[in-house]
């Protein structure tokens, strides 16, 4: 989608075997990963797979259980405090004071991060124009939306210029504009050399990153950029469906031998066939659907997608897990 | 630690509080509320006893008795009645508190220089106002056996003696025994520990459940900051308190303010700051509103109430509990507040409590920037 970035391969980001455990619960099992300065690294995954524990231990908010990491050249577990002075951090859930002004929560965080006062007026002016919320410096932040909240947490995570950045899921809950504009900031603070870890779980804006890590169930199950990952993981050919009652007919392509895997997609399917070669798999579909009784009024191989990508993954671990948990039980 | 910062969490605290009026306006409104309320109402002296008589003897000496009692200001005659039973309903209706029975043979008695019996039956039902009631009667039957014994000496020996020992008690510091006079001081002193610790067990707990502090704590903002910052504001607050509370018991309870009105703040200033950090330390261990602001009310309201001999000695207590009281703070501020207003002692008297006061905030501040946690979980 974009060129990758032009820079020595300056490790910022490094994990080894990181792991987190709250009681018996393993939230993250010994991940390992590292990302280049510059880059934008995408962690993607459902919720609930292990992207904010493991952001949380990257900025020193959470103490690992086992395993090692650095972070602009500090140690994770002994150097937090050091690593909190060199990244910009924004949480899943808004964190900036609603009963202060726009401006009053950039002053306080200039205060915190002890800019100049050159730098705090010359910041300050830089947020408030990037967030495009000249016109509301005044406005108390409660009566802010969405995606004006996001642009200034954003601000306020980066008015010290971090050369690392931390985003947890910073689009949730935000319109598609917004997440947009949104992504046009990530990119321009990208190209100053900024480096960006960002989880998501939305497929699309995986596309935008450079790198992807898929974390699924506390486990890293594939590692390399959008292109790399389609190629990898989904050598075999997708083909898209649109009919009517998708719920049934998935059941069905489902049985059929010539398709490994089937999966709503919009208001369609999306088939995964068992070869290269999507022609058998489009026709076996097609006679599939008409004898019995669907309306099929498009049936044709696509390039897949980041989503056909994760999902073939995702159920691939399923499958690979499923034998286990029956021996448990 | 760093000036800055400290500087920008005090900032963004006096913000939070200007935008809560109404948290401001109870921060404020209801020390006066409590010190209204306690100074009216919680009033220890006993005076105007209402009391009835049953005088069947009739004579002058009796009338002499009845007399006395009616001319003490302790207590307010309610009229005469004639049996037991209109007594009994005097007092079973709380129309009488006291009831004097002297019986026929009073007079003869006495002028046959015999000991001559009457009853005096009280209401117990509140054995503390009938303790303080009982004695009252103890005082006019000794002036009144007095004057009785110097006229049959008189009449005997046609000489006055002069009565061997005469003591002339002189009450210093409340000459009237106001208890109104020692409540006040006490119950300032109460009001400031608990609504100190009130505001503050608030602070810390707030960015816990909105959030905020996940970001707060990604920077590289140090506890002692935090804690200090948040304290400033607040101690503000608390001083505007102490004032008001000081104002109120000068002009409106007109308890005599004889020490320095600037050690009185100083020491408030000291009581405050470790009562605040003791409620900075409540809300960052228990990091909810609800609990932490529970906790901070029952960790000092009651042994404020209890335990600081504000207004139940402390001489009188158990000495497991008394052994408590050493290290409730307030014992040591309700002491000195009265010591100042009271006794208008200052540092030279007072240093040890004040000594401990300071030892007090250290620790609880120090406490409360240790249990201040830059980590999550």
């Amino acid at each position: 989608m974009r060129a990758p970035p032009v820079s020595s391969a300056e490790i910022v980001v490094e994990v080894q075997k990181l792991e987190k455990r709250f009681g018996s619960f393993i939230a993250v099992a010994g991940i390992s990963f590292s990302v280049q300065r510059g880059e934008i690294f995408g962690f993607l995954g459902p919720n609930g797979a292990g992207k904010s524990t493991t952001i949380r231990m990257l900025c020193g908010l959470l103490a690992p259980s086992a395993g090692s990491g650095r972070v602009a050249g500090f140690d994770i577990v002994r150097d937090a405090e050091k690593i909190k002075t060199r990244i910009g951090y924004m949480s899943q859930k808004f964190s900036l004071y609603d009963e202060l002004t726009v401006e009053e929560n950039i002053d306080f965080y200039s205060g915190i991060y002890r800019l100049s006062k050159a730098k705090k007026i010359e910041r300050k002016e830089w947020v408030l124009a990037m967030a495009g919320l000249r016109d509301h410096r005044h406005s108390l932040t409660s009566e802010l939306s969405g995606g004006w909240k996001q642009r200034l947490a954003l601000g306020c995570a980066v008015l010290h210029e971090p050369p690392i950045l931390f985003l947890d899921e910073p689009t949730s809950g935000v319109d598609p504009i917004s997440r947009r504009q949104f992504w046009d900031l990530i990119y321009e603070l990208s190209s100053q050399g900024v480096t960006v870890f960002i989880t998501t779980h939305y497929m699309e804006e995986s596309e935008y990153c450079d790198r992807l890590g898929v974390i699924y169930r506390g486990e890293l199950i594939a590692l390399g950029s959008p292109r790399e990952l389609k190629a990898r993981h989904l050598q075999e050919a997708v083909i898209e469906i649109e009919c009517d009652r998708p719920n049934e007919a998935m059941e069905l392509l489902e049985h059929l031998p010539e398709i490994k895997e089937a999966a709503l997609f919009g208001k369609g399917l999306h088939a995964v066939a068992r070869g290269a070669d999507a022609a058998p798999a489009v026709q076996a579909i097609r006679e599939a659907l008409a004898g019995a009784g669907f309306r099929a009024p498009r049936i044709e191989s696509i390039t897949p997608t980041l989503e056909d990508v994760f999902v073939s993954l995702i159920e691939a671990r399923d499958r690979a897990d499923a034998p286990q948990t029956e021996v448990q039980r | 630690m760093n000036l800055r910062r400290l500087w920008a969490i005090a900032r963004k605290e006096a913000i939070h509080i200007r935008r809560d009026p109404r948290s401001l306006g109870l921060a404020l409104g209801i020390p006066m509320l409590m010190l209204l309320s306690f100074g009216y109402a919680l009033t220890l002296d006993v005076d105007q006893v209402p009391f009835v008589v049953w005088d069947q003897s009739g004579t002058p000496q009796s009338r002499d008795l009845v007399a006395r009692f009616r001319a003490s200001r302790y207590f307010d005659f309610r009229g005469a009645v004639e049996n037991y039973r209109a007594l009994e309903h005097e007092i079973d209706t709380r129309d009488a508190y006291l009831g004097l029975v002297i019986p026929p043979e009073f007079a003869r008695r006495l002028d046959a220089s015999r000991a001559a019996p009457a009853q005096a039956v009280v209401d117990g039902s509140d054995s503390n106002t009938a303790a303080i009631v009982l004695g009252y009667p103890q005082g006019i039957t000794t002036t009144f056996n007095q004057d009785v014994m110097l006229a049959q000496v008189r009449r005997s020996t046609g000489l006055a003696p002069s009565p061997a020992l005469d003591l002339r008690p002189r009450v210093w510091f409340n000459p009237d025994l106001e208890s109104r006079n020692f409540i006040v001081p006490g119950i300032m002193a109460v009001i400031m520990g608990l609504i100190a610790a009130l505001l503050t067990s608030l602070t810390i707990a707030r960015e816990w459940e909105r959030g905020t502090m996940e970001q707060l704590i990604s920077t590289p903002v140090r506890p002692a900051e935090l804690v200090l910052g948040k304290l400033l504001p607040y101690l503000g607050i608390g001083m505007l308190d102490m004032a008001i509370a000081v104002l109120m018991a000068v002009f409106l309870f007109h308890v005599p303010l004889r020490g320095s009105v600037t050690f009185l703040f100083a020491v408030g200033g000291v009581f405050m700051i470790g009562t605040l950090a003791q409620g900075i330390l409540i809300s960052t261990v228990a990091r909810q509103q609800l609990l932490a602001s529970q906790v901070a009310m029952i960790s000092t309201f009651l042994p404020a109430f209890l335990l600081s001999g504000f207004a139940f000695a402390i001489g009188n207590m158990p000495v497991a509990i008394q052994v408590i009281t050493y290290i409730v703070p307030a014992r040591y501020f309700v002491a000195m507040v009265k010591g100042i207003f009271l006794r208008g002692v200052g540092v030279a008297t007072l240093w040890p409590d004040l000594l401990f006061l300071v030892i007090f905030a250290l620790v609880v501040a120090g406490a409360a920037i240790r249990f201040t946690r830059k980590r999550l979980g």
